[in-house]
């Protein structure tokens, strides 16, 4: 993953808080790489990073927007795609990317993905999926392996997990991926294709956490879950969401499932709005009233 | 259909509604709620009226993501509110505590109705006043008001706004079913008339910005997400950079400021109204409809010839502590009617320290008191 060349490192720093290392994830945690791939793709798009907003709820993973130097929120738990549907309705004009964990998402904030994927509310969500509740010391969650033993399923785990690409496509996303922290050059690409497109997207990132749930599991380094990776990863695209469940052990269907184009959450609002109060007053103009009255705050 | 701004005129209408419409002058341009009764109006209102001023309505998939949503909208440089009632109240204490530790200007409207749980959704209460205070986890200091009229409930909803932005926090509306279904003219001045608290914006260039430097008044300036000061906030505790800092001395040196930042300026926040209250041998303290009812027991008794005085709580929160104790060292008792088993009350009982008698007159709810109840205690009082 260094093969990115000097330049693009240099320049990728400047969005991280160097103040803020060292960083509190575990050596061989996938979190760390999966946060290089988003910096990297961000590089490479001309988007404004004063314009990007970076919602993180609670857990491991919820603690990337402390990382980023970029407007970023760590929000309670469950609770960062709500919040960042207030950031980007209130402004348009914000690239919001919300960078969570599995149980952060998809246990206690489901609803409020469900929700949001069915608005297609224009954001992009990275999900690193490490298979358990790491910061609380390894808990099953939603994503939890039959049979995978945590803290909580001490035997064994018998609660049927959670497939989150047949979620999020299920409930609307407009753009579904899922790699592992091992494809590195992919996920960036990914990444990337995301944050220029409109809509809904979801990826999932299948991320080690040796200390906890791999070592319940016998992958107790991050070396151990990174050769799982590559051993039972298969590249497909254009999978139904619906084909790719994990098993323990089992293989990892990763790829770009889902990528099409539907009117997002504010595009039907402008349409209704036109519809009611025709359309020489857009909401263009309203946004722009918006920026004007959030200006005359300031005065 | 045209759009129409801020109205300006007199009108009739519900407290509800005037709720809404006070958003709107205070200039609320995001609204996130979730239908609950007998606050469905407030969010019926916005989703009518936020278009026509160009802001944004959003009906969330519960409370939970129309708090969290409020305080991202807030984050992007837009007024922000909610309105709710009882149950949606318990589910918003999680993310109004973030409200608070993210220092985040924002109003929540509770329209008050009888509990616990689902209790008498179409009938009024006054049973959430100890959680407007404490309802969240943690130390905090918190600004609620009290209307006693849809007039109010126009007024106080810009008051909350205002002071929401002069304190960064979440300041909540406490209305209730009564006031808030009762129609009554509602006189919304012109938008010139209506004085606006702006935000503090930050006066240092973008690489000099540090989230919570304090000022001389303990609040920080706040930075609008997009305008390029790539600041980070966290519902942790924090230092002045924002970043978590996992000891007691930042905790201390944080909530300490949350706390005194609301208690060093009581007398700015504070607002009550007085009748009679200074030769007074019983004083009726109370608020919202439940003070409209006492007003009317007030004026009964002073007709038999008692010395009654009348004290209205317009602001609960922070509780206006030395006016209390004050008055119990010049009056003998004070009457508290509340719609719930005795909140409001401890407040009194505790600043009156023993020098006047305190005495509730409680309502489980799904009606106000009965005048002549109130009345009866006065009677009682002064026998």
């Amino acid at each position: 993953m260094n093969d990115d060349g000097s330049e693009q490192t240099q320049e990728m720093d400047q969005y991280l808080r160097e103040d803020r290392m060292p960083h509190i994830w575990c050596p061989g945690c996938g979190i760390g790489s999966v946060l290089h791939c988003f910096l990297s793709a961000l590089v490479k798009t001309d988007i404004d990073a004063d314009k990007v907003c970076v919602v993180s709820g609670i857990g491991c993973t919820g603690r990337a927007a402390g990382y980023v130097h970029l407007d970023s929120f760590h929000t309670t738990h469950g609770r960062a795609i709500p919040f960042a549907t207030g950031l980007k309705l209130a402004n348009p004009e914000l690239q919001v990317v919300v960078f969570s964990g599995d149980g952060d998402l998809v246990a206690i904030g489901g609803n409020h993905l469900i929700h949001a994927a069915r608005r297609n509310i224009d954001m992009t969500i990275i999900c690193v999926n490490n298979f358990n509740y790491g910061m609380t010391g390894g808990q099953l969650g939603p994503t939890t392996p039959l049979d995978a033993r945590t803290a909580t399923s001490p035997s064994g785990n018998y609660e049927r997990p959670f497939n989150i690409p047949y979620l999020a496509a299920a409930s609307g996303a407009t753009y579904v991926a899922r790699w592992t922290s091992m494809h590195v050059r992919r996920l960036e690409q990914t990444i990337n294709e995301a944050l220029l497109k409109r809509g809904f997207k979801f990826i999932e990132v299948i991320a080690p956490c040796p200390t906890v749930y791999g070592r319940m599991n016998r992958q107790p380094t991050g070396m151990d879950q990174m050769r799982y990776y590559q051993e039972n990863s298969v590249i497909q695209h254009g999978a139904d969401p619906k084909d790719v469940d994990i098993d323990l052990n089992g293989k990892i269907i990763v790829g770009k499932f889902i990528d099409i184009d539907l009117p997002t959450y504010s595009d039907l609002q402008l349409r209704v709005e036109q519809k009611a109060f025709g359309p020489e007053e857009s909401k263009g103009e309203a946004v722009k009233k918006k920026a004007a009255t959030a200006a005359s705050k300031s005065k | 259909m045209a759009r129409r701004g801020p109205l300006v005129g007199e009108f009739f209408m519900n407290g509800d509604i005037a709720c809404a419409e006070g958003g709107i002058s205070a200039g609320c341009r995001f609204f996130a709620g979730y239908p609950i009764t007998p606050a469905t109006e407030v969010a019926e209102r916005m989703a009518a009226r936020l278009p026509e001023v160009g802001g944004t309505f959003i009906q969330m998939e519960d409370e939970l993501g129309s708090m969290a949503a409020i305080l991202g909208a807030s984050w992007a440089g837009v007024k922000s509110m909610t309105s709710t009632s009882g149950p949606g109240f318990s589910l918003m204490m999680e993310n109004l505590g973030l409200g608070i530790m993210l220092e985040t200007p924002c109003v929540v409207a509770n329209i008050q109705r009888a509990g616990p749980s689902t209790g008498l959704p179409t009938l009024t209460g006054q049973g959430d006043m100890m959680q407007a205070r404490w309802g969240s986890h943690g130390p905090y200091s918190i600004i609620a008001l009290c209307p006693s009229s849809p007039q109010e409930c126009y007024y106080l909803t810009i008051k909350a706004f205002n002071l929401s932005e002069q304190y960064r926090l979440p300041v909540l509306v406490m209305a209730d079913e009564i006031v808030g279904h009762m129609s009554e003219k509602v006189v919304i001045p012109p938008p010139e008339d209506i004085p606006l608290t702006p935000r503090r914006q930050p006066t240092t260039p973008p690489g000099e910005y540090v989230p919570f430097p304090p000022d001389e008044d303990l609040v920080p300036p706040m930075a609008n997400a997009g305008d390029g000061y790539r600041f980070h906030v966290t519902g942790l505790t924090h230092d002045e950079r924002g970043y978590p800092v996992m000891t007691a001395a930042a905790q201390d040196k944080l909530v300490r400021r949350l706390i005194d930042k609301i208690e060093v300026n009581k007398a700015d926040i504070i607002e009550i109204e007085e009748d009679g209250t200074e030769d007074a041998d019983v004083i009726v303290c109370s608020y919202g409809i439940s003070a409209r009812v006492s007003q009317y027991a007030v004026e009964l008794a002073r007709g038999e010839g008692i010395k009654v005085g009348m004290l209205r709580l317009i602001t609960v929160w922070p509780f206006p502590e030395e006016r209390i104790r004050q008055l119990a060292r010049q009056t003998k008792t004070f009457i508290v009617p509340e719609i719930n088993s005795g909140q409001i009350v401890l407040e009194v009982e505790r600043c009156a320290g023993g020098k006047a008698e305190t005495l509730l007159l409680p309502h489980m709810g799904g009606s106000a008191h009965r005048p002549e109840t109130i009345l009866e205690a006065i009677r009682s009082a002064v026998k």
